[in-house]
């Protein structure tokens, strides 16, 4: 087949350690049918040798589930934040550019990382507490439209792409990003998690919080998951709103 | 409040720039907009604004001291943002920069524009009347600096007002948001117009 014989240029963006210089790498890789951008850097690690025909490293990377639900994998591809497991040769423009996601860490050639993420999900208490010292028992119901709407804020993996996409996330800020936040709205939905409603608007107002969001809404278009990130943001701001007011004019208990 | 003074300041300058900012910005055109009936009309509504009781405590609590603390902390938040248009062209990123450029360009008009007309009557006792901006308007170059921070004033407050819905909560589904961005383009369309009218006015 004339197939067997077309090629894929792939230029990665490399880096051999968190602090040294970035460089380039052209790579040229066998194509095969229904690849992803996964495959073909499988393909480079199989045979590490670039477009010269130098031979060099394998070029590394982060990945798990190979089905976006993880997160891991994230990169940039052609400019734009997205898992390399969903992103298909055949649907990129050609050369295929990978840079990682530069708004975390970079470890090596693409893998960053994302612990500021995990970071914000601890200091907004993304979880609902089910420890005590006597068995809690069932959680209260909640009605399955509710059900389906949260299920879609619980599709976050905390990948980053929608703080790479963020213009207010970067060096000189130290806020938390959009998928914390939906989290929170997340959690404060929840029937047994609004108990510590309160607890985690406090932690959501801190500095580097919600007030850091400037309404670029790039987020929820970049986001791989169609979470409504804005919509939570705006849901938040206006429970911000009403907390604030209740915890400066309001009683000395406030829920 | 001390411990979340950044939600604090960010919350006291979305309000800032709507009360009584905007308010006094949309309140300028308005009186500016006499001056495209008749020299006459205008120095009468200037007149009748320059006799408010209080006036200096007015101007000091109604426009210096919010202008100064929204432009200060404005250019905090300004210059905090990276900008991704390039990889990010969407409408809403491009208005979050065009927030951002607008509101330095404001400030740079506004210092300049306080100078020449409050600063100079309050120090060399300079009248002001529409003879004043006539003069001021006749170079062409005035005339345009005029222009551009006239649109740029408008814009940032037509979108300040949009992010303003969205910062308090009262916008929250992606369409009402979105039939506030249509509203909001209209306040800046008919502010612009009545602003370039003015303009127009006293330069010609």
């Amino acid at each position: 087949m004339a197939e067997d014989h077309k090629t894929i240029r792939m230029i990665v963006q490399r880096q051999d350690e968190p602090e040294a210089q970035p460089y380039e790498e052209e790579f040229e890789i066998p194509y095969r049918k229904n690849m992803n951008v996964i495959s073909a850097l499988m393909e480079i690690r199989r045979n590490p040798v670039n477009a010269k025909g130098e031979q060099t490293t394998p070029v590394y990377w982060d990945m798990g589930c190979l089905e976006e639900v993880c997160g891991a994998c994230s990169m940039v591809i052609n400019g734009k934040a997205m898992q390399s497991c969903t992103a298909l040769i055949d649907q990129l423009e050609q050369p295929v550019r990978l840079e990682p996601m530069k708004t975390f860490p970079v470890m090596r050639d693409l893998a960053v990382d994302r612990s500021r993420m995990f970071d914000s999900l601890k200091k907004v208490k993304a979880w609902v507490p089910i420890d005590g010292t006597y068995d809690l028992g069932e959680g209260p119901r909640m009605p399955e439209s509710k059900r389906q709407w949260a299920y879609e804020l619980s599709k976050c993996m905390t990948c980053g792409v929608c703080l790479e996409a963020c213009p207010n996330v970067n060096s000189n800020s130290d806020f938390i990003g959009p998928a914390a936040l939906s989290q929170v709205r997340l959690f404060n939905s929840h029937p047994t998690g609004s108990y510590h409603k309160a607890e985690r608007m406090d932690a959501l107002l801190d500095d580097g919080g919600l007030q850091n969001c400037g309404n670029s809404q790039n987020c929820v278009q970049a986001c791989p998951k169609g979470i409504p990130l804005t919509t939570s943001i705006a849901a938040l701001n206006r429970e911000a709103t009403l907390h604030s007011f209740k915890s400066f004019f309001g009683s000395d208990y406030h829920h | 409040m001390a411990e979340n003074r950044e939600f604090f300041n960010r919350r006291l300058h979305s309000l800032l720039g709507v009360f009584p900012i905007g308010l006094f910005l949309m309140q300028h055109l308005v009186v500016n907009h006499f001056a495209t009936y008749s020299p006459e009309a205008f120095n009468n509504a200037a007149h009748f604004m320059e006799n408010l009781p209080l006036r200096v405590f007015l101007e000091f609590v109604l426009i210096y001291i919010p202008l100064l603390f929204h432009a200060v902390y404005g250019v905090y938040i300004a210059f905090t943002a990276k900008n991704n248009l390039r990889r990010y062209g969407f409408f809403r990123n491009w208005m979050f920069m065009l927030q951002r450029a607008t509101g330095i360009i404001t400030l740079i008009f506004i210092v300049w524009h306080v100078w020449e007309t409050r600063l100079a009557h309050a120090i060399y006792g300079t009248e002001v009347n529409f003879d004043m901006m006539a003069t001021i308007l006749e170079s062409t170059f005035m005339f345009w600096f005029y222009v551009v921070g006239v649109v740029a004033a408008v814009f940032h407050f037509a979108n300040g007002l949009w992010s303003f819905f969205v910062t308090w909560g009262i916008t929250v589904t992606p369409r009402s948001q979105k039939v506030l961005t249509y509203a909001t383009l209209g306040i800046f369309i008919i502010f612009t117009y009545m602003g370039i009218a003015s303009l127009i006015a006293f330069a010609y």
